[in-house]
């Protein structure tokens, strides 16, 4: 994708134009000292890289281990037998396969909670910044105080408002609040004004499409890498959450992962529980091997500039 | 019993936030609660056991999935929702949104000693003095009786209890050539030969743990907290006893003699398999978590009496242990409440100190088999003899906060500060104290220093 959109543009525009192109060619003075300073930022990033992909490296190999071993041994290295496989189908049978449970209600909320949340701020977002209506200065205004407001602190007041609907302790209580993304709208909306061109829009006016038609077959492949950030980020956070389960879900067959895996982690903490660190820690890397599968999937749909050109 | 987190904390906050609005909500309704306590008599809590129903129980502890199968093949008309929604704060978390929002609480609940006050006070759960309960003083210890005998109703009925006794390495006292103290005084030079022997060795942890703490206060002969009434708080966290145990534990803390780790965390459980943490101080719970949390610390552990302040005057108190409580939204009281004379009562303790519990029931206590059980991890010692003796000795007169979980959640900005800065504990104490009597005053309650 990205070699189609570049090529028309290289040969037309002269490198000396480029806009990367003087930062490199000025004086010789400053080539050294950029040079000097590369390789301190590559320390620098060499060092952000390390400190990032140690955990995930603490997490890998302390999955391999079981439970005494884990604590007689060092902590970033693999040490007696490699339990890994042991270790991931005791994770998925402990309990009766709870784990697999949690595993279909996190992927259950994700797909309709963080899909649902990205479909109505593209469209939101999206009618926002293509169409003029009374009152978009207010809702300009409650989607920017909304973006201020942490999820967290909305968590005890939405629980109440759910528990007089009655929907507390369904998987409602957990996807409802998450089709709400407030930044997502946000972002979507910036990135529409930049990337779908007015005059596009009117050109398919003029050729008799209809509103939803335009948006669907037109906008929707221009705002592509907007939603798709969206969608990264309402994936990662609907996974992730655990405070709005934590209080809304109270029938372990519900739980998302974060929250069943936190149980599992406060059993070895109680009177005469069976401390199962191994499979806390094997499940919490069973649970981050989606996201990154997500995050590998959707990066090359994560460019800007599809529409470049289009309007000249 | 349960560990401090930061989520949990944030929970915690919550929960207390929740707390004002219910106590405030509650105040006109006391004539109210106490009519409906009037009775439920014998025949029908048998009959209630008798009838299709379906109990929804929310508990943490092990032990209560096998207690709950005996008790649906006993009685199988009844259906038990046995449910554990989180251990510690973010169970309480989820009561107390129950109650506020007036729907979704459990007909039954496990309740820890200390957080009993906080829902029994602010009238969430029934009082089983109508159900009989109050007959059943006899079955259980003093101790744990007290603890759920509040303001003159009875709140649940108890089932673990946590006597505190102190769990040491045999073989690393050996190897130092170091005797088993039975005095604080003996403790802390043990404490100091040992570091001074090994380094990376210590008597035992300490980060700050307010459950920790307010036991060993207890022990000391303190009584931080008075409560009368419903609403009327005292706090005097610089009273004799607690005096005593800061001047005793000072010397650990300030001469860094206490491993830097948390309870609870895999450090912890390193430590206590190989040995570098040398003694806990801790409930009589704990031989369960040593065996699957410390598997190679097997046949190296024993149990002592705690130590004491003065030489063979055994003193004791409680470290951790609940009970099992009926909640006022419940439909079904009468068949909560048979499943707690079930769970709490002979039949559920045999099955929760078969399941690693220790017992709260006189019975259970003083059973010969009980007592004579030589357990292996420990090298085949008869640890309940221990144990037991000590649940003979707890001061008695012990009293929590009706806002513990809230007081606890503050333990580390204020106490724990002195343990980040190995300094004198005193001035933690006080200021917890001060931030203690600011939110119970904030939440409705009538608190003041004592």
């Amino acid at each position: 994708m990205s070699l189609q959109l570049s090529s028309p543009e290289s040969p037309t525009v002269p490198p000396a134009k480029s806009r990367t192109a003087p930062r490199f060619s000025s004086g010789p003075h400053r080539g050294v000292t950029h040079k000097r300073k590369s390789i301190l930022l590559t320390i620098v990033m060499g060092l952000m890289a390390v400190y990032a992909l140690l955990p995930l490296f603490w997490l890998f190999v302390n999955s391999t281990k079981t439970q005494p071993a884990l604590f007689s041994s060092f902590g970033l290295w693999f040490s007696g037998d490699f339990a890994l496989w042991d270790n991931i189908s005791q994770t998925l049978t402990y309990n009766d396969g709870e784990f697999v449970r949690w595993l279909v209600n996190t992927v259950l909320y994700v797909v309709v909670g963080a899909g649902g949340a990205t479909f109505l701020a593209t469209l939101a977002g999206y009618g926002l910044a293509k169409f003029d209506f009374p009152g978009k200065r207010a809702v300009f205004a409650v989607v920017l105080g909304a973006v201020a407001i942490p999820g967290t602190a909305l968590a005890v007041p939405t629980f109440l408002m759910f528990s007089e609907l009655g929907l507390t302790n369904t998987p409602w209580s957990v996807i409802i609040p998450s089709l709400i993304s407030p930044f997502g709208l946000y972002l979507v909306w910036i990135y529409a004004l930049e990337s779908v061109p007015t005059e596009v829009l009117e050109a398919a006016r003029m050729d008799g499409a209809g509103e939803f038609r335009t948006f669907f077959t037109i906008s929707l492949r221009m705002l592509a890498p907007g939603f798709v950030t969206v969608l990264l980020f309402t994936v990662v956070a609907t996974w992730n959450n655990y405070f709005l389960p934590l209080i809304m879900l109270s029938e372990s067959t519900w739980y998302p992962l974060t929250v069943g895996l936190n149980n599992w982690n406060a059993q070895a903490t109680t009177a005469g529980g069976d401390a199962i660190y191994n499979l806390v820690i094997t499940g919490s890397l069973l649970t981050i091997v989606p996201i990154i599968v997500a995050f590998l999937f959707l990066q090359r749909y994560w460019q800007s500039g599809l529409a470049a050109g289009s309007v000249k | 019993m349960k560990i401090s987190h930061r989520l949990r904390r944030a929970a915690t906050v919550v929960t207390a936030g929740l707390l004002v609005s219910t106590l405030a909500a509650c105040g006109g309704s006391t004539a109210e609660g106490s009519a409906s306590t009037d009775g439920v008599s014998a025949e029908e809590i048998a009959t209630a056991l008798q009838t299709e129903t379906t109990l929804t129980v929310w508990g943490w502890a092990p032990q209560l999935k096998p207690i709950v199968e005996a008790f649906e093949a006993k009685y199988p008309k009844v259906k038990v929702n046995l449910e554990n929604v989180g251990t510690g704060n973010d169970h309480y978390t989820k009561i107390q949104n129950a109650v506020k929002a007036g729907s979704g609480a459990p007909d039954v609940a496990q309740i820890e000693y200390a957080a009993l006050p906080q829902f029994a006070l602010s009238d969430s759960l029934v009082d089983l003095k109508g159900y009989g309960a109050g007959d059943l003083q006899a079955n259980y210890t003093p101790s744990t009786w007290g603890s759920v005998n509040l303001n003159g109703g009875i709140y649940a009925l108890p089932q673990d209890s946590g006597p505190m006794a102190m769990f040491y390495r045999a073989d690393v006292f050996e190897k130092h050539g170091i005797e088993v103290p039975s005095t604080w005084e003996e403790y802390i030079e043990a404490g100091k030969k040992l570091h001074a022997a090994d380094p990376k060795a210590y008597i035992t942890n300490d980060m700050g743990d307010a459950g920790f703490t307010t036991s060993m206060i207890w022990q000391a002969g303190g009584q931080p907290y008075k409560v009368e009434g419903s609403t009327n708080v005292q706090i005097n966290l610089q009273d004799e006893g607690s005096k005593a145990w800061t001047q005793n534990w000072n010397q650990l803390v300030e001469g860094k003699l206490v491993a830097p780790v948390a309870s609870w965390s895999d450090e912890w459980y390193k430590g206590l398999s190989d040995g570098n943490i040398a003694t806990l101080i801790i409930g009589a719970w704990m031989p369960a978590n040593l065996e699957s949390g410390a598997a190679d610390g097997s046949g190296k552990w024993r149990v002592a009496p705690m130590p004491t302040y003065e030489k063979g005057k055994p003193v004791s108190a409680e470290n951790g242990g609940g009970g099992d409580a009926v909640l006022k939204q419940s439909k079904n009281k009468a068949a909560a409440y048979g499943f707690l004379q079930f769970s709490n009562g002979p039949e559920g303790s045999k099955i929760h100190a078969a399941n690693g519990g220790f017992p709260s029931t006189v019975a259970d206590l003083n059973d010969p088999a009980f007592l004579n059980a030589e357990n292996k991890y420990f090298g085949g010692q008869k640890i309940n003899e221990v144990l037991v003796q000590s649940a003979k000795d707890v001061v008695p007169g012990w009293s929590y906060l009706p806002f513990q979980t809230y007081a606890n959640s503050i333990f580390s900005d204020t106490v724990g500060q002195a343990y980040g800065s190995n300094s004198d504990l005193n001035p933690g104490l006080t200021a917890w104290q001060d931030a203690s009597i600011k939110y119970g005053n904030q939440q409705g309650f009538t608190v003041s220093a004592k």
